[in-house]
Parts: structure tokens; sequence; C-alpha cells
């Protein structure tokens, strides 16, 4: 982690995953992960596939057994009990609705597992449909609904039971484009007021970025980054990361001074060296770095900056004007391309043109240093 | 109308499959004993029928047979595809797998002799069964139909989204639970269909009885049969058109089901997407 450290809320901690592992044939699909989520806590898994996230999720719904670790729950290890005794409850990609039921008795299937009494049962459905507006469509089929409404009745399926823990595997993965960022918001409103913890699994980063308060970037089994959105996209911790989560552009360069206060990095491809205005962890000395800086935070000029630092030479390969903002994409003089983007916040009365030669600066607080 | 080839081969193909049976409907209402000679229009071989009681009490064998053959062998089919598509690879699954699958494509002649040979060695042994009758084509019957409905469940359970059952176990609801309470209602159709090949398959059969049946246990199929060889009786004819009339309504009624079904799962789309 790099310079802000995650913000441990006064939440208490609802659930720790120590040591966790599986592996399948030999083949290790989740290393040793340790975790900690908070009471109240949105957090979201977010990785490409194959990135073990979903067997990670599958192990705490209790569907796949650990190879090794424990899971506590208020600091008991739950790892060894069965899907049907856990306090958890999770909304499936495909909803996995039971077709041969009503809204309202897929609603109650949960509730009538605990044997309650036919009146709470009744009670409980009712505030749920509530929770989720659905309460007019309680005696269809899961046939006779909207993605969007089948989503509402798996969210209320498995919010009945007041789970200490949610579990949503790729929430919005069924449905189109255009509902997801409605839902997304909604989905969030909803859970918040429910006030339950929540874990979900996405590949998509917007999507985690939009409902989590935590994100744990996820890579080849093993946990690379935590974090809240804005850490995590303005201060990855690796490569990966950093790529993963937005676009990036990313230099090569060797560290010429490092102070606790300061860094100054020689980049071969930029006129200028880079100068950060703060310490970076690592072992010190003469190293190869990457400096990330990410499209937006990248200023064109076609006047020479007459800064020491953090600036460069290019010539605009290609550029798209998309109304609100531009994307550019800038040769630099050994081949290597930068995105910028920029916000088209004023009618400039000469725009930038293909082919021209062009300055690209930042300040000292918009790059992160990424070792090697 | 102009001519068409393709029109004439349909009417070609149509009457290849289907004047077998015009012909042996129509020779049903034949007055005269012999049956290929056109003596007049008349009714009397289906009172002969109702009075014919060893025709009658192997419609009933047939039946019964059938009903128990299909019954036992939706449940244990049942079981063996719920094994083969739900529980993790064991040991032995890939043969089992072949093992059930096997008396499908197995000659019924080879079935029948070795089951045969299974119920002479078991009296002699145990003592039972005690003399082959109607348990042992029971039996037998129930061997080869669990092999179809194993099939056909089987195909219905694999296609089925195994998050619906994992869903109900994550809602509290023991294994066993969700086996009754979900997975047996979403796969009932393929019960359905399992139980009606399997009861047509039992009522069809004549090798496999032939060799594991005893005195008093005659099947409809075998008393069809031997009688051809003595000349063809009109009351067979009889009892043909009714069975042909009794499938051709099962037929329509389960086309216009299907219909029915289908009409409704476009309605609740066009419903959901309107809401």
């Amino acid at each position: 982690m790099t310079l802000k450290h995650l913000s441990q809320g006064p939440s208490p901690v609802l659930l720790e995953l120590k040591n966790l592992s599986k592996s399948f044939d030999g083949h290790q699909a989740v290393r040793s992960v340790n975790l900690q989520f908070y009471e109240g806590e949105i957090f979201a898994l977010l990785g490409g596939s194959g990135c073990g996230k979903s067997t990670l999720l599958r192990m705490l719904s209790g569907f796949e057994t650990l190879t090794e670790g424990k899971i506590l729950l208020n600091g008991e290890d739950i790892a060894a009990i069965p899907p049907y005794r856990r306090p958890f409850n999770m909304m499936f990609q495909s909803y996995a609705l039971f077709p041969h039921m009503t809204v309202e008795q897929n609603i109650a299937y949960g509730l009538k597992q605990d044997k309650l009494k036919k009146e709470d049962i009744a009670k409980r459905v009712d505030d749920m449909l509530k929770l989720v507006h659905m309460e007019s469509f309680r005696l269809r089929k899961p046939s006779q609904l909207s993605g969007g409404q089948r989503q509402r009745v798996a969210l209320a399926r498995s919010l009945a039971k007041k789970p200490k823990l949610l579990l949503l595997d790729e929430p919005m993965g069924a449905l189109d484009k255009k509902l997801r960022g409605e839902m997304q918001l909604e989905l969030v409103d909803i859970i918040k007021q429910v006030g339950v913890t929540c874990v979900m699994v996405t590949h998509d980063q917007e999507e985690a970025m939009t409902m989590a308060d935590r994100i744990a970037v996820m890579h080849a089994g093993e946990i690379l980054q935590i974090g809240s959105p804005h850490d995590i996209y303005e201060y990855p911790n690796c490569r990966y990361v950093a790529d993963f989560i937005g676009e990036v552009n990313l230099f090569g360069g060797h560290i010429a001074e490092e102070e606790p206060s300061y860094v100054v990095i020689n980049v071969p491809n930029l006129v200028a060296p880079i100068y950060i205005d703060h310490g970076i962890s690592g072992p010190g000395g003469e190293r190869p770095v990457s400096v990330a800086v990410r499209p937006e935070k990248v200023r064109l000029s076609d006047q020479q900056p007459d800064e020491q630092y953090n600036w460069g030479k290019g010539i605009i390969d290609d550029l798209a004007y998309l109304g609100q903002h531009s994307i550019y994409h800038i040769l630099l003089p050994d081949g290597q391309f930068i995105q910028v983007t920029q916000t088209n916040d004023k009618r400039r009365e000469r725009p930038f043109e293909l082919e021209q030669e062009i300055f690209v600066s930042w300040s000292p607080d918009s790059c992160v240093v990424l070792e090697e | 109308m102009r001519f068409s080839f393709s029109k004439m081969m349909l009417w070609l193909g149509l009457a290849f499959l289907y004047a077998p049976m015009l012909i042996l409907i129509i020779y049903s209402f034949n007055e005269s004993r012999l049956v290929t000679v056109w003596a007049g229009f008349s009714t009397k071989w289906y009172g002969e029928l109702m009075r014919n009681d060893k025709l009658l009490d192997a419609v009933g064998n047939s039946l019964k047979i059938a009903f128990l053959a299909a019954t036992a062998s939706v449940v244990l089919g049942t079981l063996a595809a719920f094994v083969l598509a739900r529980f993790k690879r064991f040991k032995g699954s890939t043969l089992l797998r072949g093992m059930i699958t096997a008396p499908l494509v197995m000659p019924e002649v080879i079935t029948g002799l070795s089951l045969l040979l299974l119920f002479v060695a078991m009296a002699q042994l145990v003592g039972w069964p005690a003399s082959r009758g109607m348990t042992t084509i029971w039996i037998a019957h129930t061997t080869f139909c669990t092999a179809y409905v194993a099939v056909v469940v089987g195909s219905r359970l694999t296609e089925m989204d195994m998050s619906v059952e994992e869903a109900a176990q994550d809602l509290g609801a023991t294994p066993v639970k969700v086996f009754f309470n979900i997975t047996l209602p979403i796969i009932t159709p393929a019960l359905v269909s399992g139980w009606l090949l399997a009861f047509t398959l039992s009522l069809d059969d004549l090798v496999i009885a032939s060799f594991v049946s005893g005195p008093g246990s005659t099947t409809l199929p075998m008393v069809v049969f031997s009688s051809v060889r003595l000349g063809v009786s009109p009351e067979i004819n009889a009892l043909a058109t009714i069975i042909i009339t009794l499938v051709t309504l099962l037929v329509f009624a389960s086309w216009y089901y299907a219909r029915r079904v289908e009409k409704s799962r476009i309605r609740d789309q066009l419903a959901a997407k309107e809401s």
C-alpha cells in the first residue's frame, strides 16, 4: 500500500479470512488470501476471469470446500458448516429463481426453512416486496418478469432471512447495459437501507467503483491491493492494478535522487526527469521503476513548459473529439504512445491538430511510482 | 391442381406410413371371417372381442405390467440419472454410465435370454422367483426401461441451471429437501415423458416377455403374435383399431397441451417486456 492507508472505519470486523487457499487438481485457484470484512460495508472482489474471485465467493457461501485456511465469523471458524446452515445468503448471477414458484413463494422459501409462523412469513414477504418495489408482481412466475424485475426478486429473496452477510455474484451480469447503471445505484440504496454487510464479485471495474466501499483487486488467485475506489485508482501499488483499473501511461526509468520528501526519476522517453513530491517505499538505491500517470492528469500545450521537471515532447498521432472530452494519442520519440484525455471545458480557438508537435506535462502529485 | 414432384413424394410417403393401418382399420369392420376378403360392413368383431376372455386377460396383463414397470423404472432411472448428473466424479462413475445405457443397444434376444438364465439360476439357488410369471416380466421390463428413463431424465438434469439448486441450499434447505422441493418439480415433464416412454416400450415388448413369462402371464403382443401364426382373426384387427384410436387421441391431446404451454410462454415474455 502506498501513501494513504485504507481507512479502517469505526465498524468492527464481521468476517475474517485467514490464509484461505483452494486448489483444484494441483492448480491453485486461490492462494493464501487474508481479508477482513467490516460490518455494514460493501466489499467488491474485482478481477479478470479465472482470477479466483468466484471460487473465493463460493468458499464463503460454502459450496466450495477449503484446501487450507479459516473463515472466522465473529471469531468462530465456520469453514466446516454446510451452505444450508450458514447465516449467509447469495444472489446468483443467473438469479436462480425457482421457476415453478411465484414471486411470493420464492421470497418465502428461505423463511419456510426456518419454520417461522405463517403470519411472520407473510409479513416479512410483504416488507421485502415493498423494499424492492415489487408489490404488484407478487403472484407472477419468474418467466413473466423482465430482467430487472427478476433481479429485484432475487435480491428480496436473499435479504428475506436477514443474513449476516449478503453475497452478490456478478450482480449486473445478466442485465443489459442500459439497465446496469440504474440498478447499480438502486442496489446500493437497498443494501445500505437494510444495513447488511455485502461481498460482491465482479469483473467490471466501473461496477465495483460505483457500488463498493472497498475493493480488493485479485489476479491469479492472489489479492494484489485492497482499498477504497479512490485509493485503488489514484494509488495503485503495482502495474497490474494500475493497468486493470482505468487507463494508465507507464514510463520506465531509474531513480536518480531519493529523499523522504521527494523522488527524482530519469526517464529516457521524456525531456525533463520526473519529480514526485513524496517519498516512496522500497529497497532504496538506484533501481528501475515504472511511473504511472493517468491520461486525465496529463496537460497538453503547444508552448514548451518552463519547468525543470515532469514534461516531455511528442507528436499527436491520433485524436478523437468526443464532445465532452477528447482523447489524444501522442507518440514519444522512441515509439511509445501515451494517452491523454482533455475535458473540453472551454472552446479552444485553435484545437490541436494531427501530426502537430506537442508538449505533455503534469504536476508532481499526480504520478505514482510502481516498483518493478 | 398443378403437378408437383415434392407434393407427390409427400403423399407417397404418407401412404407408405399410414396405408397399412388404414387397411387394418377398414378390415376390422369386415363381415367375413377371412381377413383378406371383403364381405360387407359389420361391427360384429368388436362384439366378439368383448367376449374373448383370453385376449382381454392379455390386455389386462400387459397394462398392469406396463404400469408397474414404467413406475419402477422412473424411480430407478431418476436415481441413476441424478447420481450421474449431480455427484462429483467418483470411482466407477464412467463404468456406471456405460452400464446404465448398455441395455439401449443390447439386442433384446440377449437381454431376454440372460434374464431367463438369471431367474432360473436364482430359483435353484435361493428359491425365488419360484416360477416365472408376471413378476419376472415386470423385473425384466424394469431393467431395460430404466435405461431409457435414465437417458431422458439425465439430459433434463444436465441442462437444468444448477444454481437453482444451490440457491435453495443457500436459503437453508438440506440437499434432500432441495431434491423434493426444487429438482423434482422442475424435471417433472421429463419424468412424465420417461414414464410414457417406458410404458409404451413395455406394452410393445414381445421378445423379452416371451423369454421370462410363465403360465398365466401371457401379454398382449404374445397373444397377437401366436394367433397370427394360426391365421389372423378379425378380432385382432378390431383390437388394433381400438389401440390406434387411443394412441391417436393421446398424441393429439399432448400436441394440444404442448401448443398451449408454448403460447402461454410467448404471452409471458410479451407481458414481461411490456411491464
